[in-house]
Parts: C-alpha cells; structure tokens; sequence
C-alpha cells in the first residue's frame, strides 16, 4: 500500500513536472533563434516577438523550475531505501545537474529578463543562449540517471552487494543514454515549436500582426520538421537498444507473449491487460515488428512467456512482466500521434514552399489544435519507459518493491499526495489562464521594459499588461 | 592526502551557508514586502530588489540536496524521510512562493493579487523556520535506529532546540531582508526598511545569543563558544548598530555574515557526526559511515572544482550587474541607461 502510493506520488508529479519541462526547453531554445534574427536584421517585429513568447516562456518556467524541487526532494523522502542504495552512482548527475545546469540557467534568466537596455544587446543575447544550454544540460543529467536505472553501467557492487561508481564516462556513453537524451531534447524543440505555431496560428486566423506571426509560424515549421522526422528515426532506434538491454519493456509494449520470427505488428488490439494473455488482434501487419525491434525483415523477437522464466531463473521466482495494457496502448498513441505530426509538419514544410503557410485557413485552424499532441505523446513515452521499467527501479539491481522509504506511513504519503494534486490544480489553473491571456493579447511595444513581473516598478509595466 | 570525506562535509556546510546567505534576504523580502510597501508600487519595488537573484539563489538550495544525495546518500535518505511533513510544508511553501514572484503582477485582479501576496509571505516564513527546525534536530538529535531508520514521527522533529534553531533563522532572514531592503530602495520604502531593523534586531540578537549558549549544551563539547558562534554573536550585534546608523551596506554584509556564521556553526558542532541519533550514540550517522565510495567522491571534487568557481564568477558579475538601488515609480519615466546606480553609503 504504501509502495503504492509512493508511485503514484511519484508518477503523478513527475508527469506534470514534464509538461513544463520540454516546454521551457523548446521555446528557451526558440526565444533564443528569434532574439539572434533580431540581433541580425534589426527588424522591431522580431524583437517584439522575441518578448511576447519570451514571457510564455517565463510564465511556464515558474511552474517547471518549482515541480523540479519537489522531485528533487521526493527521493528522499519516498525512496530513502532507494536513494541508501543507489546515491553512490545515481546522486552524482543529479549534483552535476545542479551545478552545471541549474546555476546556468537560473542566473542567466534573471540576466536576461532584468537585462533588456541595460546589457549590451551581444552580452543579452548570449545571456537567452545560455539558459537555452542550461535546460539542455539540465535534461542531460537527468537522462543519464534516469538511463542508469533503465540499463545500469559504469559500476561495481561493494561488500554490502551495493552499486558503487567505478567509471563515470561509461555513465554518459550508455547507449540508452546517448539515445534517450536525443529522444527527449527532440520531443522538447517538437513541444516549442507546436506551441508557437499554436499561437501564431491564432493571431494569423484573427489577422492582427500578419507580418510578424508570419514570421514565428515560418520559424516554427523550420525547426518542427527536420525535428519530426529525426524523431522518427531516433525514436525507433532507442526501440532497437531497448530490445537488447530491456527485452521485457518492448515485448511488453507489442504485447507480444509468444516467440516469433518473422513477427508481425499488431496496429490494434482489444483486452490484453497484466495478466491477459489472448487479447484480440484486429489489424495486424505482417513482418513490421520484425523490422522495427530488430531492423532485419526476418528478425526474431523473444515473447513475454520465454522472458518471464528466464528472469525467474536469473532472479528468483516472481512476476517479471509490467503492465501489457499500458505498455502497448502508450507505445501506439506516441508512435501513431508521432505519425500524424510528421504529415502535418510535411504539409506545412509545403505550404511554406508554396509561400502560402499564413493563408492556408485549414493548416493554421489544425495547428492551433496540435498544440494538444505533443503532451500527450511526452506523457505516453514516459509512461512506456517508466512503468516498462517494473518491477525494476534499477533494472536488475533492485525492485521497486523493496525501495520505499521504511519510516514513512502510508498516512504520511496520502497527506502529501493530497497536497500536491491540491497545490498542483492550483498552479495549473494560473498557468492556464496566464498562458491563454498572454498568448492572444496583442504584440507589445518596442520597448525596453522587463518582461518579468517580479521586478519591475509599476509605472513601466503598464503598456507590457494592457489590453 | 586529504581526506575526501570531510571535505564534502564542508562543501555541503558552504552549499548550507550560501543557501541562507543568499535566499535568506529573499525570504526576508518576502516577509516584509507587504510592511515596507504600503502602496502596489510600493510593493512592487521592494520585491523589485530580489527580482534578478531569487532564482539563482534558490539553486544553492538544490545543490545543497543534491550534493548531500552524491557525497552522503545514507545522510540524504535518513534525514529527508525523517522530516517527511515538514519537508511537505517547505515544498509547499516553494511551490506557492517561486510561482508567487512570476505571478502576482501578471494580473490587474485585486484577489488574485492578494493571494499571491499571502504566498510569497508565509512562503517566505515557512521555509526558513522549517528548514532551521530540521538543522537544529540534526544537532539535536532524532529517534533512528541501528539501521540509520528514523523512528518516530511527526511531533517528535519538534524538539525544543529545532524549534529555537528555526526561530533563529526565521529571525535572521528577517534581519537580513531589511538591511538588504535598506541597500535596495530609495524613500519611503527605505526608512520602513530601515525603522523595521532596529525591533528586529534586537529580536534576532537575541534569538542569536540563545541559539549559540543552547548549542554549547546541546553539543556536549566545552562550556565556550567556538570563534564562529562567536563571530555570529558580534556580526548581528554589527548589522543592528549599522543598521542604525545608515551604513546600508556595511549592515547588509554584517547580517550576511551573522546568517552565515549561525548556519555554519550547527555543521561545526555536529562534525564529525552529520545527524545524531537520540536512540544511542553508536548510531549516529558520520562523515564515514554514511558517505559514498572513494571514486564518487573524487568524481564530484573535480566536477565542482571546475564548475563551482565558474558559478561563482557568473553569480558575481549577476551582483554586480544590477547592484544600484532599484528606482521608484517617480524615477521609472527615465530611460534604464540613465538609471545611474545610486552608491550605497558604506
């Protein structure tokens, strides 16, 4: 009960840290491309825009950055067994996190906000580039821990049978690593870049400052397709590694329990929850699992039923097989939303070739929808990597089971959980209705006002929050 | 060679330091913002003052944590599920008051504007006070067995001494925002600043003179004070008589070093014990016994001998930026180039 509650804090706070996260990665990033093509032509448009998404950028990085310190604080204080038997080798990123990442960005943000006119405009742009560095530092720490609990490397165990460091390089060229961290910066620039066009597609369909929106859609398409079709590529491939080093997740995830060579893909299926081992196959497409786990028309892959008693063998008796439901249904929403994005994205690359992306009344209506997708993918592949991951906290070291922390009560957790979804409502709901304000009021003017409102004298923020 | 294991112990007791030296006068901002702000425009330029550090500052916090978690992890677990509750209430407190700061001003709602206004305040209290409770019981001494598991609860992190410890810090960062306030602003908003710091501290002097006698008992070492329980003693007393006297920057440096020698003097005290066990002695978690492996630690000590003196240099030069007083609304019409920082008489 309590092990239970302690995930569902976990997961419940983690998954809406990671809807501000690649947000505030993507349009960091963003912010950056448009302060650097002002910084260029020297045209007042790109500069205005540079602070209208510089401010979505500001109001979502205040939810993000404070959900991170609740992370932080929660292994801790719900995984202390955890955090006893792993801090060795899994505290050290988190650390570097903070001291490399963390600092960076922070300092520079506050630099940057506070710096308009008052830095020299080449010092204030490197300030917005190093907070775009900074969150992508962040998440590369990040990714290394959380790949060392995917695939645990670079490590010995001591006389108590616990994991001490004994090779750091091998902590960040872990091939889970190297290809869950592309996996996720490409998913973040995929967010920014939908939630931009999102919102210049909603000033294009009202008319209001054509040129300028114009401008933020066409830089959206830029960066959203070459993205999209990486992603493809990059997320099939940490498919590949995972097949070697976690067998279990993506049999898991085809819901495949029986052997088979060459294996065809099942599209669409009925039932198949935990311990449902005939689900029905509606569309099946022959030799297409075959190629994407193992790249080769022919390829075998091992089915859930062999996997289970080998890990049995390895492990001792017990159930080695996370939730199949989850795992497929979360594998099919990212990979078949991923595909509509990617024939979006095509269909705006064209637009933008035809030089008709502002005029197409269809493409800007859909954009602002599909601004919806990119959280509800980052959501599913958290959910398939995380929940393929049990029973596992560090896949084959130690069970979730057994790391909880032992003084805590159940008592204790369902009070904080309580509080945080309370809290959390709370914020999202600002959140919400901040971004929605801020996103359709008009462009500012060219004015070297803050853009923060922590700081400034009342008098100067008037025209930034008129209208 | 020296030994790694204290060296991280001091690098945690700095991270500790720097934290409430620097978010300290943010806290102390927060708390007083509605006092010295009579007005909106008021208030909105004494959190002005914090406006380009807060963030920066609150990192010390996380890489206080997250250091404890590589150097220390049986100290990292043990202490954060022992203070489970009242590490909930600082989260919460973080949570309302980081967004708070964002918040408040993006919104013409007179209630939105007040709540937020709340949150940054008891945010501001809470978070001091709990983690000072949380120090002070590491000193103290909690109920953990021989398993370095706490076995109590709730009621027993608030021992006597804690509370005091919690109450000191509370005390301090009250201080130390008003001094920082006085540095900050022109007007108005400086005399409430400056008129705030004597009561205070006389109120922190004292919580201070408690705080260093009380630690002598409760670490069980000699009868005297060591130099830096000492240095606390006569930095507060400082910062109040320069207060006074309106040497604003003089004052500011002086509470800075009275939060700081106070927060290190309880890491001092516990070494090399890095959390007492009340239940017995034998049981108390070391600088050895609950520290990571050798290759660990040497991996994070060059990490952070690369990285921390950078930090440094580009928090520095984020000080140095924006170190003139913050404008009032009359002078707001000026264009920033013009806004020559005013010198603080020192």
């Amino acid at each position: 009960m309590t092990n239970d509650l302690a995930r569902w804090q976990f997961a419940t706070t983690s998954i809406y840290h990671f809807l501000f996260v690649p947000v505030t990665i993507g349009l960091a990033f963003l912010v950056a491309i448009l302060q650097t093509a002002w910084h260029r032509n020297e045209k007042p448009e790109y500069k205005r825009l540079t602070k209208f998404f510089g401010t979505l950028l500001l109001i979502n990085v205040a939810v993000g950055v404070v959900t991170g310190l609740v992370q932080e604080f929660e292994f801790g204080m719900n995984w202390s067994a955890y955090s006893r038997f792993v801090g060795d080798v899994f505290g050290a990123p988190l650390a570097m996190e903070g001291l490399a990442a963390f600092f960076l960005e922070s300092t520079f943000l506050g630099l940057w906000i506070f710096g308009w006119g008052r830095l020299p405009k080449r010092v204030h742009l490197a300030c917005i580039w190093l907070v775009s560095i900074g969150t992508m530092l962040s998440a590369m720490f990040i990714l290394a821990a959380n790949s060392w609990m995917q695939h645990p490397v670079g490590y010995a165990l001591n006389s108590h049978g616990q994991p001490e460091l004994n090779n750091i390089g091998a902590i960040f060229t872990n091939p889970t690593f190297l290809w869950g961290y592309v996996h996720v910066i490409l998913a973040s620039l995929l967010t920014g870049s939908l939630v931009m066009l999102a919102v210049s597609a909603w000033h294009l369909r009202k008319g209001r400052e054509v040129e300028a929106f114009s401008n933020a859609a066409r830089i959206s398409v830029i960066v959203l397709l070459p993205v999209i079709v990486l992603q493809m590529f990059v997320g099939n491939k940490l498919g590949e590694i995972e097949t070697k080093y976690q067998p279990v997740k993506i049999a898991a995830a085809e819901a495949q329990w029986e052997n088979c060579q060459p294996c065809s893909f099942s599209a669409f299926q009925v039932g198949g929850g935990k311990n449902d081992k005939t689900p029905s196959q509606i569309i099946e497409i022959p030799h297409l699992l075959s190629v994407l786990a193992t790249g080769t028309w022919n390829g075998a892959v091992v089915g859930l039923n062999q996997l289970q008693k080998e890990d049995e063998a390895k492990y001792g008796p017990g159930n080695y097989i996370p939730d199949v439901f989850i795992q497929y249904w979360s594998m099919r929403i990212m990979a078949y939303l991923g595909t509509l994005i990617l024939l979006f994205a095509l269909w705006g690359g064209w637009l933008l070739h035809r030089g008709k992306l502002a005029e197409s009344k269809w493409f800007l209506r859909l954009s602002i929808w599909a601004v919806v997708t990119p959280f509800v993918m980052n959501t599913a592949g958290w959910l398939l990597t995380e929940n393929g991951r049990q029973p596992w906290i560090v896949q084959g070291l130690m069970k979730t089971i057994n790391a909880n922390s032992p003084s805590v009560t159940s008592t204790d957790i369902w009070i904080s959980l309580v509080v945080f979804v309370l809290i959390y409502i709370a914020l999202g709901a600002a959140d919400v209705v901040l971004m929605l304000r801020y996103s359709r009021r008009e462009l500012g003017e060219d004015d070297d006002g803050e853009e923060s409102s922590a700081g400034k004298p009342a008098a100067t923020t008037t025209p930034a929050i008129s209208y | 060679m020296l030994h790694l294991n204290t060296l991280w112990s001091v690098i945690i007791a700095i991270l500790w330091v720097g934290f409430f030296v620097l978010e300290g006068f943010d806290f102390g901002v927060g708390m007083l913002h509605m006092i010295v702000g009579k007005t909106e425009e008021e208030r909105r330029l004494a959190v002005s003052t914090i406006g380009p550090w807060w963030d920066g500052n609150e990192v010390w916090l996380i890489v206080a944590g997250a250091g404890m978690f590589a150097a220390f992890p049986s100290w990292y677990a043990t202490m954060f599920s022992a203070l489970y509750l009242a590490l909930l209430l600082v989260l919460a407190a973080l949570l309302a008051r980081g967004v708070a700061l964002e918040y408040t001003t993006r919104s013409d709602d007179e209630r939105w504007r007040r709540a937020w206004r709340w949150a940054l305040t008891i945010g501001s209290l809470l978070i001091p006070l709990l983690i000072g409770v949380g120090l002070g019981d590491l000193l103290n001494g909690l109920p953990i067995n021989s398993s370095h598991e706490f076995t109590g609860n709730f009621f027993d992190l608030l021992t006597p001494y804690g509370l005091w410890t919690g109450l000191t810090l509370l005390g301090l960062c009250l201080l130390h925002g008003a001094t920082f306030l006085k540095l900050r602003t022109t007007g108005e908003v400086r005399e409430r600043a400056g008129s705030l710091a004597r009561p205070l501290g006389w109120a922190a002097i004292a919580l201070v003179v408690g705080f260093v006698i009380w630690t002598r008992s409760v670490a069980g070492g000699p009868d005297v004070p060591d130099p830096v329980e000492i240095l606390a003693v006569i930095a507060v007393i400082f910062a109040v008589r320069l207060a006074v006297t309106d040497h604003d920057g003089w004052a500011f440096a002086a509470s800075a070093v009275a939060i700081g020698a106070a927060v290190g003097s309880i890491f001092i005290a516990l070494y090399p014990n890095v959390m007492i066990s009340s239940t017995n002695a034998a049981y108390n978690l070391t600088v050895q016994n609950s520290a990571s492996g050798g290759y660990a630690l040497k991996v994070m000590t060059i990490v952070t001998v690369i990285f921390f003196p950078i930090v440094l240099i580009y928090q520095g030069w984020s000080f140095h930026v924006f170190r003139g007083r913050v404008k009032g609304p009359s002078a707001a019409s000026d264009p920033p180039a013009a806004a020559v920082p005013a010198a603080p008489r020192a």
